[in-house]
């Protein structure tokens, strides 16, 4: 049994903003059936530019869809200015945290909602062209940039954490080496800008 | 959560029997001497251990002295894995399944790793069942062979023909232990008929206390030792006797063999709960081939949703199950056993396992019928994936 929060548990038993949007301004896809969670995350912009409406749907655990209900809630009415600036800690924080095993929930709904605006201002349907970026994690799809990201942005620095937050080094493990390298020299920067 | 719990996550644990528990106080109350000392009070209790052994062993059909008590069944597995492993030496041949439990593929993969012992891991087909023809070719394999294959599985309920290995063993000079934890106290067991080298059960599977094992030793058998210490169990596992729970369990046993009679209630109600969720909920199948289980254990996948979020609604009504979903361990993939099966990935992450005891009631089933469709529909419109939605 998971240490949910109330607020989890409440936005699980009774998610918010559930659906598809004729139309969407935006729509961004994350995740799939094989990874075990998937977001699908859909807006519409309001005369004002603000998001007027915002729908998901998720396919995952209590906490992939009480994330993805959060979500949902702290974007409303936001401008994509604001909404772009929500990270995976707005929305494990908007529920009081996640348990650290489940913080790769609330990454899947900042990364649905990167895709959603990338795919209104260029018509793109999907986050990244993964093609560009390194892939590290082959069994998840994770990239060294997504990797790097995650690591920096939530001061992770241990291979359990990068697992807890994004997936990668999951399953098979054949890449733990190259995410350690990644966490190294994240260190060695963090440690030289501290100089 | 309101009402009364429906309890039908047996394969995890099971409640203990009043009459196991009632066994065990009046050594933890009164008589809780060593049965190793030489006093009168506690070298007393020496009598009631053996006592316990005897009952245990008729339950499988054992000699007495063949038994060795433990503290659980990765215990009795680690057991036997360490002691083949020692008798054998490094270099051997070990020969196991895909889906076996972790407390069997972990220490074999850690002799592999680490300890420069051979393993081969023979696959299943889509209904679980065994690759008899790749288990034929791995013990085709010149040197010293040992082989660990569970007679049911944990999750599917499938069942391993071990009649069948353990005469493939013997052909070929191979040693054999099979982990009979999902086995026991749900088909019979024999030993007497079956020659199978070592086998493992625990005590809490079978309604007796979490904190008792059991590892089979037939007579004659080579095997190094793992936990050293005193000179209790024939020398074969150090320790001060656990003697509330050897008596526990020994009274488990004994109702454990009077219940393997009525296992076909067990097994009807187990098909009424299986084939109204097929009925009532779409797109459901089983997993594990239905002709060939345990009585007790169904596994049942409901596509496009995911097992961890079903729990979490059953458990709103008080229904305890598990799932080989990704996401209801700290694992991040499916289940190792599903996957060896080769589920689609539509349905791997959204199985649901029901393991039922003698204990379960019709009016348990029927409510567990009453709420499922709804909880699947719930999920079901969250989701994505769902054609034509």
């Amino acid at each position: 049994m998971w240490n949910y929060t109330e607020k989890t548990l409440d936005h699980f038993r009774n998610p918010r903003n559930v659906g598809k949007i004729d139309n969407p301004d935006g729509v961004g896809t994350v995740g799939s059936l094989a990874c075990g969670d998937s977001l699908t995350l859909a807006f519409k912009l309001g005369a004002d530019g603000r998001i007027e409406d915002v729908k998901f749907q998720t396919f995952g655990c209590a906490s992939a869809i009480a994330s993805s209900s959060a979500l949902t809630e702290l974007v409303k009415g936001k401008t994509l200015e604001e909404a772009e600036k929500i990270t995976n800690k707005d929305i494990a924080d908007y529920l009081g945290g996640l348990p650290a095993q489940k913080m790769h929930c609330s990454v899947m709904g900042r990364e649905a909602l990167e895709a959603a605006i990338r795919n209104y201002r260029t018509g793109e349907t999907v986050v990244r062209d993964l093609k560009e970026e390194k892939i590290v994690c082959k069994c998840f799809n994770v990239s060294e940039e997504e990797i790097e990201r995650v690591a920096t942005e939530n001061n992770l620095t241990t291979l359990r954490e990068v697992m807890f937050y994004c997936k990668a080094g999951g399953a098979c493990g054949k890449c733990r080496g190259e995410i350690q390298a990644i966490l190294d020299r994240i260190a060695k920067e963090r440690g030289g800008a501290a100089q | 959560m309101n009402g009364p719990v429906i309890y039908l996550d047996n394969n995890a644990t099971t409640r203990p029997a009043p009459e196991a528990v009632a066994a065990m106080l009046p050594y933890l109350e009164e008589r809780w001497g060593n049965p190793s000392s030489m006093h009168e009070f506690g070298g007393s209790v020496m009598a009631d251990v053996e006592e316990a052994r005897a009952k245990v062993a008729a339950f499988i059909g054992a000699q007495p002295e063949e038994i060795v008590f433990t503290s659980c069944g990765t215990e009795s597995d680690n057991a036997a894995i360490f002691g083949a492993a020692q008798a054998l030496g490094a270099g051997a041949t070990l020969v196991t399944t895909r889906v076996e439990h972790p407390a069997v593929l972990g220490p074999l993969r850690h002799l592999r790793d680490n300890f420069g012992f051979k393993l081969v891991e023979v696959g299943v087909d889509g209904g679980g069942n065994l690759d008899l023809a790749q288990f034929a070719d791995a013990l085709a394999a010149p040197g010293p062979k040992a082989a660990f294959v569970m007679w049911a599985n944990n999750e599917t309920g499938v069942i391993f023909d071990i009649p069948e290995i353990a005469r493939m063993c013997r052909a070929t000079g191979t040693f054999l232990h099979t982990d009979a934890v999902q086995a026991a106290g749900k088909i019979p067991i024999d030993v007497s008929a079956v020659p199978v080298d070592t086998l493992a059960f625990a005590g809490h599977k079978i309604h007796a206390p979490k904190g008792i094992g059991v590892l089979y030793v037939r007579r004659g058998t080579r095997l190094g030792r793992f936990m050293i210490g005193g000179h209790q169990e024939s020398g074969r596992r150090g320790g001060t006797e656990n003697v509330p729970y050897i008596a526990a369990l020994a009274k488990a046993c004994d109702l454990a063999a009077e219940h393997l009679a009525a296992s076909a209630e067990v097994g009807r109600l187990r098909d009424k709960l299986e084939n109204g969720l097929i009925a009532t909920c779409p797109d459901a199948s089983v997993n594990g081939d239905r002709s060939r289980r345990v009585p007790n254990t169904s596994n049942v996948s409901f596509s496009y949703i995911e097992g961890e979020a079903m729990l979490y609604h059953l458990s709103e009504y008080g229904i305890c199950a598990s799932s080989g979903s990704a996401c209801s361990s700290d694992s991040l993939e499916a289940s190792h056993v599903i996957r060896a099966m080769g589920v689609p990935f539509t349905a791997a992450h959204g199985s649901l396992r029901f393991s039922l005891s003698r204990y379960t009631t019709e009016a348990e089933i029927d409510r567990v019928l009453e709420v499922m469709p709804g909880i699947v529909a719930t999920l079901r419109r969250i989701s994505p994936f769902v054609p034509n939605a």
